[in-house]
């Protein structure tokens, strides 16, 4: 007999995604359309840097995403153990992947676009690293929810982790800028200048706003995903037991 | 029948995803003991385990003298003696040394003549300088035995006591059990063995 | 409190019986430290200028050697449940366990660590720079990997994994450490760099002990 109390939430959860998942495919799919256009047709190139500036519209937003990836996780984490929240270990699993992905690209195109003007792929930039650091976060958490087992101790695990991770984003972050001050000038890689070209602003919205709707996007499939994968291992210890 | 002190009320457990255990409930006064007994895997250790408090109840109550034990989880903690299925003891210290440890870690201090009289009830005291890893898995269970007649706890969480015991030892641990459930303690053990002390029974389905 | 001192003597009088457990951390640590003017050569100056940290990640990869088993024995043979069970909060037992692995494995590096900087030619004020920091930099160093160990207690690879939770919470206390090592170098006055990984082990302090019981409650269920 599977468990009707974890059904119970997973199912109008499911019935949720299914009725938002079409309008929000295409508001995805036309926002990226306006963002990509405004992003590599409207935007005028950099006068420095020249066409390759427009790495930075995704580059900025998915360093955007990637943080406020974690914090989705954070938060996730305490509804679990505080208000022992079914659903929430499962989008955590589902949203973790999505957010380290979100940082690689961040890492990848941010290696791309210094490359020009750097002469080399890698330099230790202040912010590159401590997105680097946050990518290993992002790593411990998926491994740890994955280390046991029984999902649920995972999943806790995993929740406390975040929490304990969150807390300690700031202190890297302020670390690690310290730190590139002691030993290299601060890399130039600035958004335009002392004020940000209404120009750039535009695209640059935009392409955050459909990269948030891919985000979203992407959370709720996977964890429709993690929800069936759950409800099979539910099934399967079942079937076991009449066995 | 004594006034019941322990009062469990419809105790329910989940582990891995199904029910163990649904609907449990009971009440144990002072000076009973309480045999669980059922099939392997029927949720004996898990009762045991939710009682103390170890495993998070999905729903239920338990009640000591009336009071929600869940409300003030650090005192109950203190009015239960446990012994799991291993032996909680350190391989490294001696068996004196484990059961002064395990009185301290209580916040206890008890007298040199309570651990004496602890480790001559198991006929231990000709052991009590020899590190625990060097003793038979009977001697050491004997030892954890002692450690939870030293604590002087009121409800004792017994998960299969007589494992490993041979009859001189089975014989100690009932004639301290009974002293226990003398001076008013409850006990609570799970058991494929019968204990040999008249006690009141509840058997677990798998 | 009695509770707290009871379980780091015990703890402590553990060590004591084996002492090979701590020497061989230790011995770890010169081995590993060793290893870089091997590798990168023995000029002078280089080995003066990586000397902080070197050292510094040495001793991060020396105390974490040591994390899985903080928990582990506890687990294996049944004394976590009495833990579980004591009567004073967990949270103070979890401090007290950490602080026995920061008394066995880094008060002996922070002593150790301006002796192997004596080799890679630091002066008088950075070797007592080192010992400073290591000194209060390495209990935060336990403290998260105490987290780190009891996240993972009973996982899979948890040797590994426990390394990929704690290194990167680790990295503040690392620039700060090494980097204090590098100021005195330059003659400037490290003052700042202590007080910021003074402020990190009150963070660590702070935050740690609650995050490790929860972990610890969840081994117990």
């Amino acid at each position: 007999m599977a468990d009707l109390h974890f059904l119970a939430n997973p199912a109008r959860f499911r019935r949720f995604s299914q009725r938002v998942m079409p309008s929000l495919s295409f508001a995805t799919g036309l926002a990226f359309l306006v963002g990509l256009y405004f992003a590599l047709v409207q935007s005028p190139p950099d006068y420095q840097q020249g066409e390759t500036v427009r790495i930075m519209f995704v580059h900025v937003p998915s360093a955007w995403l990637s943080m406020a990836g974690y914090a989705l996780l954070a938060v996730l984490g305490a509804s679990l153990l505080v208000w022992r929240h079914p659903l929430a270990a499962l989008v955590a699993r589902a949203a973790a992947p999505v957010g380290a992905c979100f940082a690689l690209v961040c890492l990848i195109t941010g290696s791309l676009w210094g490359r020009p003007m750097w002469g080399t792929y890698w330099v230790w930039d202040a912010r590159l690293t401590s997105m680097l650091l946050l990518f290993f976060l992002y790593l411990g958490h998926i491994a740890l929810s994955r280390a046991y087992d029984d999902p649920d101790r995972g999943d806790r695990a995993a929740a406390i982790l975040a929490l304990i991770g969150a807390i300690n984003l700031p202190i890297i972050k302020f670390s690690v800028d310290w730190w590139n001050t002691l030993h290299q000038p601060a890399s130039v890689m600035k958004l335009g200048g002392p004020s940000i070209h209404p120009a750039i602003l535009t695209p640059l919205l935009w392409m955050a706003g459909s990269l948030l709707l891919l985000f979203i996007l992407l959370v709720l499939v996977r964890t429709e995903t993690e929800i069936d994968r759950r409800r099979l291992e539910i099934a399967e210890l079942s079937a076991d037991q009449a066995a | 029948m004594a006034p019941p002190i322990l009062d469990v009320s419809d105790l329910a457990c989940r582990r891995g995803g199904r029910r163990v255990f649904d609907r449990l409930s009971f009440t144990l006064g002072a000076g009973e003991l309480l045999a669980l007994t059922g099939r392997n895997g029927s949720g004996k250790t898990t009762l045991l385990r939710a009682l103390a408090l170890l495993v998070r109840p999905d729903a239920g109550t338990v009640r000591w003298q009336g009071a929600d034990v869940m409300a003030e989880p650090e005192t109950w903690r203190g009015r239960l003696a446990w012994l799991g299925h291993l032996e909680g003891l350190k391989g490294d210290l001696s068996v004196r040394e484990n059961l002064l440890v395990a009185e301290r870690l209580r916040g206890a201090a008890p007298p040199a003549d309570r651990l004496d009289g602890a480790l001559a009830a198991f006929d231990l005291s000709g052991l009590a300088v020899r590190p625990v890893r060097t003793l038979s898995a009977g001697q050491s269970r004997r030892v954890a035995l002692a450690r939870v007649a030293l604590s002087q706890a009121p409800l004792w969480l017994l998960d299969e006591p007589l494992n490993a015991l041979d009859a001189p030892a089975q014989a100690a641990f009932r004639a301290v059990l009974q002293k226990h459930l003398a001076a008013g303690g409850l006990a609570i053990a799970a058991t494929h063995a019968d204990l040999g002390i008249a006690a009141r029974s509840l058997e677990l389905q798998a | 409190m009695s509770g707290f001192i009871a379980l780091l003597a015990r703890d402590l009088h553990l060590v004591w019986r084996r002492p090979g457990d701590v020497a061989v951390v230790l011995a770890f640590f010169v081995v590993a430290t060793v290893l870089f003017p091997l590798g990168i050569g023995p000029e002078t100056n280089l080995l003066a200028r990586i000397a902080a940290g070197v050292l510094w990640c040495a001793a991060l990869f020396a105390s974490l050697l040591s994390l899985d088993r903080l928990f582990v024995a506890d687990y294996e043979d049944g004394t976590l449940d009495l833990l579980l069970l004591a009567p004073w909060p967990l949270e103070l037992a979890a401090l007290a366990k950490c602080a026995a692995h920061w008394i066995v494995t880094g008060l002996p590096l922070a002593i150790l660590a301006p002796f192997l900087g004596i080799a890679f030619g630091l002066d008088r004020s950075s070797l007592l720079a080192l010992a400073a920091t290591l000194l209060v930099g390495t209990p935060t160093l336990s403290l998260i990997g105490g987290l780190a160990a009891a996240l993972t207690l009973g996982a899979r690879r948890s040797g590994a994994l426990l390394a990929l939770l704690a290194l990167p919470l680790c990295v503040p206390t690392l620039i700060f450490g090494a980097g204090a090592v590098e100021t005195m170098a330059i003659g400037k006055n490290f003052t700042t760099h202590l007080a910021i990984l003074g402020a990190l082990a009150l963070v660590a302090l702070a935050t740690t002990p609650w995050a490790m019981a929860a972990a610890l409650r969840q081994a117990g269920e």
